[in-house]
């Protein structure tokens, strides 16, 4: 979800900047310069890449986790496939839990936050960079992501907090304290501290002030361009009015529409795709054989699978651990089902909804192919040369519009809701590390919410590079933490896996019959 | 015959009628009456994460408020009309849960009240009778 967006709309907010008074121009400025001096050292190390090549580690740490996980639990994410469906449509529910939290639910509310603009301006980048071979590598490294989602959130749900008044609270930091203690290991603690660090700034980086700022391009998009302070300023009030206020209605509307959203989005990629039915099987090869030879790409073959590493892991948010902490108010009395639902989301959101934009973007025509060598063309800056210079979401934009003239428009009121609601469940997520880390209470719990809203601003008023490279960096810096904790948890749900299994094929864990 | 009588109840003047009615046939026929109230739920909503985390916490209340402030009034009233009588309070769809109480408890009827035409309750509870005579396992009576 989390994603560089167009040089081209950077340039135009620059331009933005430039029109607007003295004044707003100043604020966004020095936010801006100050930002960027802050922060600089924690993103270039947390991308960095290996000696000698491009290949940042970061990326390698999130593939590696997926490839141990994939192994470890044996296939696990095609194993568990179709059970995992018929957890979510209820076959193993308990009748007399209804009105409890169902798998359903869980799995909405943590899709709700990662579906998002990685599903419409991260692939557009990555096919931008890496060309249509990126979606390959995209595709794999959320097949095997399911894997890390299926262990982060049996842990969360099986570590997780129940309070007596019944609220519940989970995710890496309880795992990391609990699981560590269980298997008597040091430095349990330390982690979920350094989590809990990393998970409120995520939440306020990627989570908060990436959203803002993108949902600024969107606004400004239409009604031309105006400083970002008032947009953040907006959204901060309605944020604020959800959040403090817990004006719960509004974030109910936004939990409604977002899905219908991701539906619609979907059904209008398969309309473009079923009407251009003879191009399907084109674009699957220009897949294939820009995967393993890169067809003209920056860094060829290498540089495609970076690109789709890159964005897969952006978007699912797999191995990351904020999914463990949406997944774990789930009613159930055996955590391993969770996991299994949970490996459902980095297959809708990473294989099905990232997939739908790519195959749009390829079928569509907007990367413009070399006659001579039949490859794509890139440019100095390492992007693809596209249809009127396109990237990020205004490609994923151009691509639809080519069937729909008017899909920008809903494409840009996704982009605004998606963002909103991402912003609610980061804001969640980021309390719960803030609780975890200060305690639970009124106060300390306001405290949070109100810096969350000021970032809200800073986010929209903040020039791009400074505030995407910092969200990226935030992010990443959870997962090191939690992928750390998990090499070392996996072995306990491993054990809750074989028991459940077992049970499940001698019949003790069986539908319930519908009458 | 002493039949069992579910009846769905949910504090409205429709409901109670319904209750008036089945009471006195029970009465007459030796029979019993389950006041059944369930609570509209269903798995496929959308919730905020705040939701979730206090779901357990809400239903608790949610449940713990049928039971006193609707089904403990009505249960003390018509106890002393010489019928026995159960309560049930359960979460889901209306119509296809009164079905499942009235399968659980081995009812011989169900029997429902009917708003007429007026407010948004009563094409709520409309729908519930349509879906109910449908569906019901047992002969349905609906109270006008």
């Amino acid at each position: 979800m989390f994603r560089k967006i167009s040089f081209a709309a950077a340039a135009a907010a620059g331009l933005g900047l430039l029109s607007s008074p003295a004044f707003a121009q100043s604020v966004d400025d020095t936010v801006n310069q100050i930002f960027a001096s802050a922060t600089g050292w924690f993103v270039s190390f947390i991308f960095s890449p290996f000696p000698g090549t491009s290949f940042p580690w970061i990326v390698a740490w999130l593939v590696v986790a997926a490839t141990v996980f994939t192994l470890y639990f044996v296939f696990i994410q095609f194993r568990a496939f179709g059970h995992a469906i018929s957890l979510v449509k209820g076959d193993y529910s308990d009748p007399n839990d209804a009105g409890e939290v169902s798998h359903f639910q869980a799995l909405a509310t943590a899709l709700s936050g990662t579906v998002g603009l990685g599903n419409i301006a991260g692939v557009a980048v990555a096919v931008g960079i890496g060309g249509p071979g990126a979606t390959f590598w995209m595709i794999l490294a959320g097949l095997m992501g399911m894997a890390s989602k299926f262990t982060e959130c049996t842990l969360g749900v099986k570590y997780r907090n129940e309070y007596e008044d019944g609220t519940v609270s989970g995710g890496p930091m309880y795992y990391l304290t609990k699981g560590f203690a269980e298997r008597g290991l040091p430095g349990g603690k330390i982690l979920a501290v350094l989590f809990s660090i990393f998970c409120i700034l995520g939440a306020l980086g990627g989570g908060n002030m990436f959203q803002a700022n993108q949902a600024h391009q969107q606004i400004a998009g239409i009604v031309g361009d105006y400083p970002g302070w008032i947009t953040g300023l907006l959204f901060a009030v309605v944020v604020f009015a959800v959040i403090v206020g817990g004006i719960q209605s509004i974030a109910k509307v936004t939990e409604k529409v977002v899905p219908f959203m991701g539906v619609m989005y979907v059904l209008a990629a398969l309309v473009i795709i079923l009407a251009n039915f003879d191009m399907i099987g084109w674009a699957f090869g220009q897949i294939f054989a820009g995967a393993f030879t890169g067809m003209g790409v920056a860094g060829g073959m290498v540089g495609a699978l970076i690109q789709g590493f890159k964005r897969a892991a952006f978007s699912n948010e797999a191995g990351v651990g904020s999914a463990a902490i949406a997944h774990s108010a789930v009613r159930t009395k055996e955590p391993i089902t969770e996991g299994f639902v949970s490996l459902l989301e980095p297959f809708i959101d990473t294989v099905v909804i990232c997939t739908m934009t790519a195959l749009v973007i390829i079928i569509s025509g907007q990367l413009i192919v070399d006659a001579d060598t039949g490859h794509y063309i890139a440019t100095e800056s390492g992007m693809l040369q596209t249809v009127d210079g396109n990237t990020g979401v205004s490609l994923t934009s151009a691509a639809f519009a080519t069937a729909f003239s008017w899909f920008p428009f809903v494409l840009a009121l996704a982009v605004i809701l998606f963002a909103f609601s991402t912003m609610i469940s980061w804001s969640y997520y980021g309390l719960k590390a803030w609780t975890y880390l200060f305690g639970e209470g009124k106060s300390k719990e306001l405290a949070f919410k109100v810096i969350f809203c000021i970032f809200v601003v800073i986010g929209a008023a903040a020039n791009l590079g400074p505030v995407i490279d910092f969200s990226d960096a935030a992010i990443f810096a959870m997962a090191v933490v939690n992928v750390l904790g998990l090499y070392f948890l996996m072995p306990i749900v491993k054990r809750e896996l074989e028991s459940y299994l077992s049970r499940l094929r001698s019949g003790e864990i069986r539908k319930f019959a519908k009458h | 015959m002493s039949g069992k009588f579910v009846v769905g109840y949910d504090g409205s003047e429709a409901a109670r009628r319904a209750l008036d009615f089945a009471i006195e046939k029970a009465s007459a026929q030796g029979g019993s009456v389950v006041i059944a109230h369930v609570l509209e739920w269903s798995p496929y909503s959308f919730l905020t994460p705040t939701e979730l985390e206090e779901r357990h916490k809400r239903r608790k209340e949610e449940l713990d408020r049928a039971e006193t402030a609707l089904m403990a009034p009505v249960v003390k009233e018509v106890s002393g009309k010489g019928v026995e009588v159960d309560t049930a309070i359960r979460y889901g769809k209306i119509a296809e849960v009164l079905c499942d109480i009235a399968r659980d408890t081995g009812a011989s009827q169900l029997v429902i009240g009917r708003e007429g035409e007026s407010g948004l309750a009563a094409r709520v509870f409309g729908s519930v009778a349509g879906a109910l005579v449908q569906i019901s396992p047992v002969p349905c009576t609906i109270v006008p």
